[in-house]
């Protein structure tokens, strides 16, 4: 066995059926043969394992990280610039309040197409495979928003990346910022299980963005992430109040910041076990039966 | 624990207003082949997804292998294996990682997941395509590794859904291979179809479906036996001939000579062959020019049109969308 066979030797355009041989019906019947069941793994085990499918696919569609990285960077560069001269000054004074926001804003964007994705899979017929297989149920679900965080964490560098260009000094410091982000990765991956609720739920991976972005749109711009919410109508702020993107951006901001804490990380982490515990359940619900 | 692979009584599944499964029982041995022969929309894939607990029956009962497929689903899931009518391996990865990734499912470690999916992949013929995406695969490797998939740990029951619709007669016939190779390991084979020639093939028995429900069962020859052994097939070169032709046939074959759509064709279940020659001479004798004549097995359409009494059009596209 070359277990080190380069993965890469053949990964060209060359035409499909030359270099099939024919199936050996001998080495068939002693590959059945073998009646060795390994030790059943656990939930863990297994869903590292569909993050390393994500990797995988990462890998083969390099694609993917398009939105990633291109994303963050227009985001930051286009309200730094548009709006930070009339909001607060200059520029550089904006990307100080603007930069925490505008990573929680461009992160939750991304998230929307964990529901894409995994629409699409349900469509090719692979999750019928991994749902007839005797492990943890979530574990494939779990696996995929995993192997997302690693594509929200390319996200976070880049938009830290251009923010320090700008000009963003962040008071909290290295750890402050790595805290910052760790904080918004969880609230990522609890955000996730609505997608995967709605991509159960919905038809098509077009309508899943639909629903998506009209989830998302008061979840972002009704929050504190571009402007202090104290100039805004009465309704308004009450809206941001409640609001978990607003808690989510003002720990992060102190975390950054290298400010005194305030309730905000704990109300995080309290919506983002309530997201996991509502949606988690009732993509689980949907996933026995899906359409 | 029962001794068969699969009991079912009075499974229903319904989609919106249609009864895509209508109540169908079972009762499939352990061992061999079981065929499950039908046209497209018959409830062929409702009925094997809800026995693989990829759907939950709306009403009735079903065990696998001496388990509910609702209440131990679980117990289910690690005796069986599926392969689907859509490639049921993931496209965007190669052919070894995704045996890779099936084995470190089940729980093998790295090391031994890659063993066997290399040695699955010498079995299969498809060493040279290992480190091709397994979307560039031609459509007869893609069934291939679909199967290598379904076996990566042995199943007791293995249900192919579909393993030949949409290939060439190459990779046809490869793929009968591998389900006959597979007999004689002591894994049952639930195998659904929509050819009578594949169930012919490869089943022992086979439960014809029709409309959600099971309409005939038994070996290919009984079957078979229900609507003739054989039939003939004749095309005559003018249509104006076909009236005498059909009086000829009729009276040399003493059967009932039945007119398909085509204006020139006419088709025969026949007993015996030795009739067919007479026939063709007396024809002949008679100055009509065929363009063409044949004589074979039954049709599905035939078979169909015995059983049910209309033929095996596509009723639906239920089956897709399932």
């Amino acid at each position: 066995m070359s277990a080190s066979t380069d993965t890469k030797a053949t990964d060209a355009t060359a035409p499909a059926t030359t270099e099939a041989k024919a199936p050996q019906a001998s080495a068939i019947v002693s590959a059945l043969a073998s009646t060795e069941r390994p030790q059943r793994p656990g939930p863990l085990s297994t869903s590292l394992t569909f993050g390393w499918r994500a990797l995988l696919k990462i890998k083969h569609v390099p694609e993917q990280l398009f939105d990633v990285t291109a994303f963050p960077i227009i985001m930051t560069l286009m309200f730094t610039v548009l709006f930070g001269g009339a909001l607060a000054g200059s520029t550089d004074q904006y990307v100080q309040f603007f930069l925490p926001g505008i990573m929680v804003q461009s992160l939750i964007m991304i998230t929307m197409y964990t529901g894409h994705t995994l629409r699409t899979d349900i469509e090719k017929g692979v999750f019928d495979r991994f749902r007839s297989l005797p492990i943890w149920r979530p574990s494939a679900l779990v696996g995929m928003l995993l192997g997302d965080t690693v594509r929200f964490t390319i996200a976070a560098i880049v938009t830290s990346v251009v923010g320090l260009f700008l000009g963003w000094r962040p008071g909290g410091g290295f750890l402050g910022v790595t805290q910052g982000v760790l904080l918004i990765l969880v609230f990522a991956f609890s955000l996730g299980w609505i997608w995967t609720f709605l991509s159960l739920l919905l038809r098509s991976a077009n309508s899943i963005m639909g629903v998506a972005m009209l989830i998302i749109t008061p979840l972002t711009f009704g929050s504190n992430i571009f402007v202090d919410p104290a100039t805004m109508p009465g309704w308004l702020q009450v809206w941001v109040g409640v609001n978990p993107v607003s808690h989510l951006v003002t720990a992060v901001r102190e975390l950054m910041g290298g400010m005194p804490l305030g309730s905000s990380l704990a109300l995080t982490l309290l919506w983002s076990a309530g997201l996991v515990a509502v949606f988690g359940t009732l993509t689980m619900w949907k996933y026995r039966d899906p359409r | 624990m029962s001794d068969l692979a699969i009991e079912t009584h009075g499974l229903v599944k319904v989609f919106g207003k249609e009864r895509a499964v209508d109540g169908v029982d079972l009762a499939i041995e352990r061992g061999g082949i079981h065929g499950f022969l039908g046209p497209n929309g018959a409830g062929k894939t409702t009925c094997i997804r809800m026995l693989a607990t990829l759907l939950r029956p709306d009403a009735g009962t079903a065990t696998v292998l001496g388990h509910d497929v609702v209440h131990a689903a679980d117990e289910v899931r690690s005796l069986v294996s599926l392969t689907g009518q859509f490639a049921s391996v993931d496209g965007d990865l190669t052919g070894r990682e995704n045996l890779r990734l099936i084995g470190k499912l089940f729980g093998y470690s790295g090391p031994q997941a890659l063993k066997r999916a290399d040695e699955l992949l010498g079995a299969f013929g498809l060493e040279g395509a290992a480190d091709r995406q397994v979307k560039k695969y031609s459509g007869g490797m893609r069934r291939r590794i679909d199967i290598a998939a379904s076996i990566v740990v042995t199943p007791e029951l293995l249900f192919l859904d579909e393993p030949t619709t949409g290939l060439d007669p190459r990779s046809r016939n490869e793929v009968w291979d591998i389900i006959r190779a597979m007999v004689g390991t002591g894994t049952t084979v639930m195998l659904t179809t929509q050819y009578l020639d594949e169930a012919d093939q490869l089943a022992d028995r086979i439960s014809v479906i029709d409309r959600g429900t099971i309409i005939a069962e038994g070996t290919s020859s009984e079957l078979k036996a229900s609507v003739g052994s054989g039939s003939l097939h004749v095309r005559v070169m003018h249509r104006a001939d076909r009236a005498a032709a059909k009086a000829i046939l009729e009276k040399e074959l003493g059967v009932e000579i039945s007119e398909p759509v085509d204006p020139q064709a006419l088709t025969a279940a026949i007993e015996k062959s030795g009739p067919v020659t007479r026939a063709l001479t007396a024809l002949e004798a008679a100055n009509i020019d065929l363009a063409q004549f044949s004589l074979g097995q039954p049709t599905l359409d035939e078979v169909f049109l015995a059983l049910t009494g209309h033929p095996a059009e596509d009723s639906t596209d239920e089956e897709a969308a399932a």
